[in-house]
């Protein structure tokens, strides 16, 4: 049986791919899903407003107490002062690119137009075998317009691509008024893969001492179907790889995104809750359920179940799909 | 040539460090800097001159670097030490040996005060002159120049004479002056130091392939002539010296000699000093000799071999007096050292030829960092003129009790016109220093700069002051400037303080930073500084630059702001110029922080100009408001006479018979220094309150006092005092009232993280708050004064057992100058508050001592009878041994007060001498219940004459059981008083040892200690310590009869408290090592609490208590306090710098530490597992008769 996929012209052993967690923090947590079978692994996200942050802390930590006491005129060494910058994710991720066979991917989360491409290509150097585009704000401004946002995206991929020869995704947010044609719209401007979808992690309200907070949920099963929705309705309609995000827990669960047609499938949510080993677990189900349905390669079911591109003008092509959208929202427990 | 604006420090280590293989250090104060810039470069892998990385090593004291050295030097390396003070003193006994064996080093040595009525951390020559008789070679370096050339002259005449040196300059004066020097290259350093002399060196090692034996033991046959051998070696020193000199000069065109003579060439009146002095007395005897005085100096470089020939060819054949400075005293001999070899010299050199001696006379000046000044010379000229001529005198104080001080005129001012000086008051935590240092740098590469700091002894809201110099010509001036012309204030408060125009020069400018409109500053100037502006013809200038760095986010860095007003106002380069290179140095400097910070600071400089206003001085004083008193007017006299002049810097002026003859001074002074160091302070929430202590158990600064009171006590209580119910059952009518001493708060908001109540409907605020301190100041000093009024509650009726209960004991320590939100002083301060009416403390040198016991004022108080900590400093090394020692004594005085009593038996009544004798005085109501028959007994014992009653009222104390304790940080513990430690710990005897461990040299400012964790970072270990800490708690309870207990306060305050008390009420050696946050952390203070939480929770730093009682009654003396890890190791380390910039330097080798760290944790943590579910057995009984 024939597991092995391509993602934006990366050839990978298998289709599940392991995205950003707190697992590839360390190259062994990367070498552990390597082990278990992953077929490419995207690192956790360079955060440049996070870097930003901690130079400015180092720089005040380092300053707290000198020049007061004559005995202590500094409290660290000067090298203390170094500029936090990118060094400790590009170490990683160089080194971690080193030490597995399988293609490691960096996910960076840019703020300013320099730090989206100089970050981009210090990452290509280190050996990322592609780069993925975490474009995550939460656009506090109400004024703010839909267009202005597309554009944003459509900016910092144009840029990012400029910069760098290896192959580049697009995390998306779901958020869109037209997902669809954000998509078609970053397709056009070169993205190599997109990536459906990012989880917003929002805060959220604690009733009991009135305060806001931090909400950190893994993902369930349930939530996959919107990202499925989207590839099933892009699949064939954009040059670029898809990627499907969220939401996997049971092997059949990656069959279903390929089934609708992701090139690969990424999990973060399943590999926290049960450990990298639980890669095993899922390609082993794969490849049963594959072998129960009679197929002999995943290109082969890939899309089975997608709308057909030559169908987008008839209504009736996507009757599945939009009967199916029509039914849930008019029964009791729909989804939304 | 290449120039640089460095100081002293780095002079000589950038020489030292360029030709040496091995450094092994110790740091101290103030050479410490030296021994980091070695470390620094070596892990910048930077060579030395031949090509090789020299190897830095921190060893746990100088004792152990000179033992490592000695073992380097016979290894045949080139190797070097960094050290002054008591350091140099513990390196004797090798000095002798290292001599002995004619080993070539140097010694660079920061040259400071030793410990004797009071340790000193400032400069003078009393360490290097107590090694003159090691058989080192003494080499003398005057200023930062001096220090960069002698340091080549030194290594390169060691390695050509076989004689070591040391190479000394002015501690702090030198080693901390920033001023311009022209740097030795490479080239230079080869050219003196031929590699053929260091494989010589090499070539005399040990070595099996050529094998002898050194170091032999030598009987009374041979010892002595084998002694005389190496005089040969010592007589050549002299020329060897001079010709290095010689070609140092044919190099660099620096001329220097073994005895420099300047001034008159017919000069009837020479000094003879050494050090930096000698600057200053150049200068004024150039001054002088212009003004037709015939007066010289004769500067003394080499001072061991001592250049008889030199000194006497030095000075001019018209010579009739001389007057000897020594920078240090020897008591009870007939003069100091320089001035008895100059006697001696002098007196051999004119045995032999016609010419009558010159009158020869000695005295000391600059003790400490004292001032020496054109005015000081001046003054020793004006009286070696006298026809009888003192023949010894001081210089520089007021001695008016052996009459030894010279009068001078302090206002002589010989500086040139063209030196611009510059003086600036701020606070450490305001970048002043920093600013200024930048500017010097600035201004370093256009003219001749030099800089010098002068920082108070706080270590939160400290006080600096700049003083900076700028000229065409060399600047040799190692004083403080007088005569400013431009004064920058970049405090407002500090007017009020400290006398800031002091040193204005008439018509000087007064920078003053403020938040006045400019019309308002005027009036807002108190009456005696506006009398000083109108004297002085001062023009002045305001800026408030906290708002434009507000405006511009950039709050609270308001040194950029001033720093572009000095350029501005001064005119030391013209402005525009100034402006490019302000705004260049902030591109470098912040160029990593991004571009939108560089931008802000950009915009600070162009803001500034805008923002800065000059102040109409009308013609007449307008304000009435007084300079309020440093010191209340009904504190003690000393505190009004003495204590109060130091705290308004007033204390060069304090005369000798004011101060103590034996270094003993009162307790409870920092309740008079009123500080208001902080704008936000603790308030009080009393409806919210629970009453729980937390607050009052963690405040650092013990400014959070509670008590509770009846409620008929609040008749005639201000309006604003603040009162609640007490909660407790069965005290009805009782009142409750948190009071918070705000002047004395650090605003480190502790207690706020500590308070475990929040408002409904409002998390953030807690029933202890901070707040803003000027609307409330008025209000609660009334508050405070009432509160006083309240009695202290009874200790006996007190639940000594929980945290609630400690907070109505008073504590015995309070308004330390700690850091804010220190991690240390909670735990002292809970001592004072559970033992300090019977305390007795040994204190080891480092923070705990400086904030213990730096002058001018003590944190350690007493209560209202008076009683409270007896608190001492010995040394750094010999802490556990001192305290000992303490115990020593009350044992013994215990027994001989035990016996007397018993033998008066018959006279006091039986009784009551039986309840003494047999009275059990573990709990607060059994003290209390002794202290009442001690009372008793002695009213019984008044009006007997009898010799019993005398003995015994000399020791009658001891009668209630006395509680001492041994308190010192990491460095002493686990370092540098190792062994003492372990060996008190071994002795069986009733002493009480607390750790503060902050896991690093916190006091000298970040350096690694054995009690460093694996895989953080600390000067000495850049790249992150290899090395687990070491577990000093395992290897006291190895020994069976030590109570044990490792606490962390933040973590579980409860049993921090416990621990406590088991451990004072343990009959014998009892091991507290308590975890204390620390600045050196790289935290942000107010999380220090939850970093404990984090330690304990990730299984860092798990809480054990050892109790040997509890295995001599058959059960498990081992208690594993705190539950399995329940956090990951990375969400405690993850929020220190110490930790994440090795992760920022260096990723894989944090990523490895790390993962040993977490097997580490891991490890330890089963290993106590094991030893918690044991029984007793496991464990090394008590060997002690009678347990």
């Amino acid at each position: 049986m024939e597991l092995a996929t391509s993602y934006m012209g990366l050839a990978l052993r298998n289709p599940l791919v392991a995205s950003p967690s707190p697992l590839s923090k360390t190259v062994d947590g990367v070498r552990r899903l390597a082990d278990a079978g992953v077929g490419a692994v995207v690192l956790y996200s360079l955060f440049e407003e996070q870097l930003r942050r901690e130079a400015a802390l180092n720089e005040q930590l380092t300053d707290a107490g000198t020049e007061s006491f004559a005995e202590a005129l500094s409290y660290f060494p000067v090298t203390t002062a170094a500029e936090p910058g990118p060094r400790r994710y590009l170490s990683l991720l160089e080194r971690a690119a080193a030490s597995v066979e399988i293609p490691v991917i960096a996910s960076l989360n840019g703020v300013t137009p320099g730090g989206w491409t100089d970050y981009a290509r210090a990452m290509q150097d280190a050996g990322a075998a592609a780069i993925e585009l975490n474009i995550y704000y939460l656009p506090g401004d109400p004024r703010i317009s839909g267009r202005d946002v597309e554009q944003r995206h459509i900016d910092v991929l144009t840029r990012v691509k400029d910069a760098v020869s290896v192959p580049v995704a697009v995390k998306l947010g779901p958020y869109f008024s037209s997902t669809g044609e954000m998509a078609l719209a970053l397709d056009a401007a070169g993205a190599d893969g997109l990536v459906l979808f990012n989880r917003l992690l929002q805060p959220d309200i604690d009733p009991d001492t009135l305060s806001v907070g931090p909400a950190v949920e893994l993902s369930n099963p349930a939530e996959g179907r919107l990202a499925r929705t989207w590839i099933a309705l892009l699949h064939g309609r954009v040059r670029a790889s898809l990627a499907a995000t969220t939401g996997v827990e049971e092997p059949t669960d990656v069959a279903r995104y390929l089934l609708a047609g992701a090139d690969v499938v990424m999990t973060t949510s399943a590999l926290l809750r049960h450990g990298p080993g639980y890669a095993v677990v899922l390609l082993d189900g794969l490849r049963a359920w594959i072998e129960r349905k009679g197929f002999t390669s995943v290109d082969e079911l890939r899309g089975m179940l997608a709308v057909a591109p030559s169908a987008d003008e008839t209504a009736e092509a996507r009757a599945d799909y939009v009967s199916a959208l029509r039914e849930a929202n008019s029964s009791t427990y729909g989804p939304w | 040539m290449t120039h640089a604006t460095i100081d002293g420090n780095e002079a000589a280590a950038s020489v030292a460090y360029r030709l040496n293989e091995v450094c092994c250090i110790y740091p101290i104060t103030p050479s410490s800097p030296m021994a980091e810039l070695a470390d620094e470069w070596a892990s910048q892998r930077r060579p030395n001159v031949w090509g090789t990385v020299p190897t830095v090593v921190e060893m746990q004291s100088e004792g152990g670097a000179a033992g490592a050295l000695h073992g380097a030097l016979q290894g045949g390396a080139l190797s070097t030490t960094f050290t002054a003070s008591q350091g140099l003193l513990l390196m004797i006994p090798n000095m002798y040996k290292i001599a002995g064996e004619l080993t070539p080093s140097v010694f660079h040595v920061a040259a400071r005060s030793l410990a004797a009525q009071g340790l000193s951390i400032f400069g003078d020559h009393s360490d290097v002159m107590a090694v003159r008789q090691t058989g080192f070679a003494i080499l003398a370096s005057g200023s930062v120049q001096e220090a960069h050339d002698l340091a080549l002259v030194a290594q390169a005449a060691t390695l050509a004479t076989r004689v070591p040196f040391v190479h000394f300059f002015d501690g702090f004066r030198t080693s901390h002056e920033l001023n311009t020097v022209e740097l030795l290259t490479d080239d230079d350093l080869r050219a003196l130091v031929p590699e053929e002399l260091v494989r010589a060196h090499r070539g005399r090692a040990l070595s099996p392939e050529r094998p002898f034996i050194r170091g032999t033991a030598q009987n009374p046959d041979v010892y002595f002539q084998a002694r005389e051998t190496v005089n040969p070696f010592y007589a050549r020193v002299p020329d060897v010296v001079e010709d290095a000199m010689a070609r140092l000069r044919e190099r660099t065109g620096r001329a220097l000699r073994l005895v420099e003579y300047s001034g008159h060439p017919e000069a009837d009146r020479v000094l003879i000093v050494m050090g930096s002095g000698a600057e200053t007395v150049s200068e004024t005897v150039a001054w002088l000799a212009a003004r037709g005085e015939r007066v010289g100096l004769a500067q003394v470089r080499l001072y061991r071999p001592f250049p008889v020939r030199a000194l006497v060819e030095a000075l001019p054949a018209s010579v009739k007096r001389i007057a000897v400075l020594d920078r240090t005293k020897e008591p009870g001999s007939i003069g100091e050292p320089l001035f008895l070899d100059v006697v001696a010299a002098m007196t051999e050199a004119h045995e032999d030829d016609d010419r009558v001696l010159p009158r020869i006379v000695g005295g000391r000046y600059g003790l400490s960092s004292k001032e020496f000044t054109p005015g000081m010379v001046a003054g020793v000229f004006e009286a070696l003129a006298a026809e009888r001529p003192r023949r010894r005198f001081t210089v520089g104080i007021v001695d008016d009790v052996s009459q030894t001080s010279l009068d001078y005129d302090a206002a002589l001012d010989i500086e040139p016109p063209d030196t611009v000086r510059a003086v600036f008051f701020g606070l450490g935590s305001d970048g002043t220093v920093g600013a200024n240092k930048n500017t010097i740098k600035i201004l370093g590469e256009h003219m001749h700069a030099q800089g010098y700091f002068v920082y108070d002894s706080k270590k939160s809201g400290s006080q600096t002051v700049s003083h900076l110099r700028f000229g065409p010509k060399e600047i040799r001036a190692p004083y403080l400037v007088a005569n400013a012309s431009f004064v920058g204030c970049h405090q407002f408060r500090l007017l009020e303080q400290v006398d800031v125009l002091g040193r204005a020069a008439p018509g000087a400018t007064l920078l003053l930073n403020c938040r006045y409109a400019p019309e308002e500053v005027w009036d807002a100037l108190p009456r005696p500084v506006q009398e000083q502006v109108l004297n002085k013809k001062i023009e002045l200038y305001a800026i408030d630059a906290g708002r434009i760095a507000r405006d511009v986010g950039l709050a609270g860095r308001i040194n950029v702001v001033l720093q572009t007003c000095f350029f501005a106002i001064s005119g030391v380069l013209p402005r525009e110029e100034a402006i490019v290179r302000i705004k260049e140095a902030i591109t470098k400097s912040y160029g990593r922080r991004g571009p939108e910070v560089v931008q802000r600071n950009h915009a600070a400089v162009d803001r500034a100009l805008e923002g800065l206003h000059r102040i109409e001085v009308p013609d007449r004083v307008t304000s009435t408001r007084e300079l309020a008193p440093p010191v209340p007017a009904n504190a003690p006299e000393f505190v009004r006479n003495v204590t109060a002049e130091m705290m308004a810097g007033r204390g060069d002026a304090l005369p000798v018979s004011m101060l103590p003859v034996d270094g003993t001074y009162p307790s409870g002074t920092t309740a008079y220094e009123k500080r208001n160091i902080s704008e936000l302070i603790a308030a009080w929430d009393e409806e919210l309150c629970i009453q729980c202590g937390n607050c009052s158990f963690v405040c650092p600064h013990s400014v959070i006092r509670s008590r509770y009171y009846d409620s008929v006590r609040l008749d005639g209580a201000p309006d604003g005092f603040r009162s609640a119910p007490l909660e407790g059952p069965g005290l009805p009518d009782r009142r409750f009232t948190l009071q918070v001493y705000l002047e004395d708060c650090t605003g480190c908001g502790l207690c706020v993280e500590a308070c475990p109540v929040a408002a409904p409907g409002d998390s953030a605020r807690k029933a202890i708050n901070l707040a803003d301190r000027e609307p409330l100041l008025a209000l609660e000093r009334e508050n405070i004064a009432f509160f006083e009024t309240l009695p202290a509650n009874d200790r006996s009726r007190v639940d000594f057992g929980t945290v609630r209960g400690t907070q109505f004991l008073e504590p015995l320590f309070e308004f330390s100058g700690a850091c804010e939100g220190c991690g240390e002083t909670p735990y002292i301060k809970l001592l004072s508050q559970l033992f300090g009416d019977r305390l007795t403390i040994a204190n080891a040198t480092g923070c705990s001592s400086i904030y213990g016991g730096n002058l001018p004022t003590t944190p350690w108080t007493s209560d209202a009878d008076g009683r409270g900590p007896a608190w001492s400093n010995s040394l750094f090394e010999d802490n556990a041994e001192f305290g000992l020692g303490l115990r020593l004594a009350a044992d013994g005085h215990t027994e001989l007060a035990r016996r007397r009593l018993g033998e008066l038996r018959e006279t006091v009544g039986a009784e009551l001498i039986d309840a003494i004798l047999d009275a059990p005085q573990l709990r607060e109501s059994e003290l209390h219940a002794q202290r009442e028959r001690i009372a008793e007994l002695m009213r019984r014992l008044e009006g007997l004459d009898d010799p019993l009653v005398t003995d015994l009222l000399s020791v009658v104390d001891h009668l209630i059981r006395r509680s001492v304790w041994i308190v010192g940080g990491d460095g002493w513990a686990y370092d540098i008083g190792s062994g003492g430690l372990d060996h008190v710990l071994a002795s069986g005897r009733n002493i009480n040892v607390l750790v503060l461990d902050t896991e690093v040299y916190s006091n000298t400012g970040g350096q690694m200690s054995k009690a460093t964790p694996l895989g953080a970072v600390a000067k000495f270990a850049t790249a992150g310590k290899t090395v687990a800490k070491k577990d000093l708690a395992l290897q006291a309870i190895a020994y069976g009869n030590v109570y044990v207990a490792r606490v962390a306060m933040g973590s579980d305050s409860q049993h921090t408290l416990v621990a406590f008390r088991e451990a004072e009420a343990y009959d014998g050696p009892s091991l507290l090592i308590a975890y204390s946050h620390c600045i050196a952390h790289g935290i942000e203070m107010r999380s220090g609490l939850d970093q404990q939480y984090r330690a304990v929770a990730s299984g860092y730093w798990p809480l054990i208590r050892y109790d040997p009682m509890a295995r001599a009654a058959g059960g498990n003396p081992f208690l594993l306090d705190s539950p399995r890890p329940r956090m990951r190791l990375s969400d405690y380390t993850d929020r220190e710098l110490r930790y994440r910039s090795l992760a920022s330097s260096d990723p894989a080798e944090a990523e490895r530490l790390h993962g040993l760290a977490e097997q580490a944790v891991a490890q330890r943590w089963a290993v106590y597992e094991e030893m918690a579910t044991s029984g007793p057995q496991r464990f090394a009984a008590d060997a002690r008769k009678d347990r």
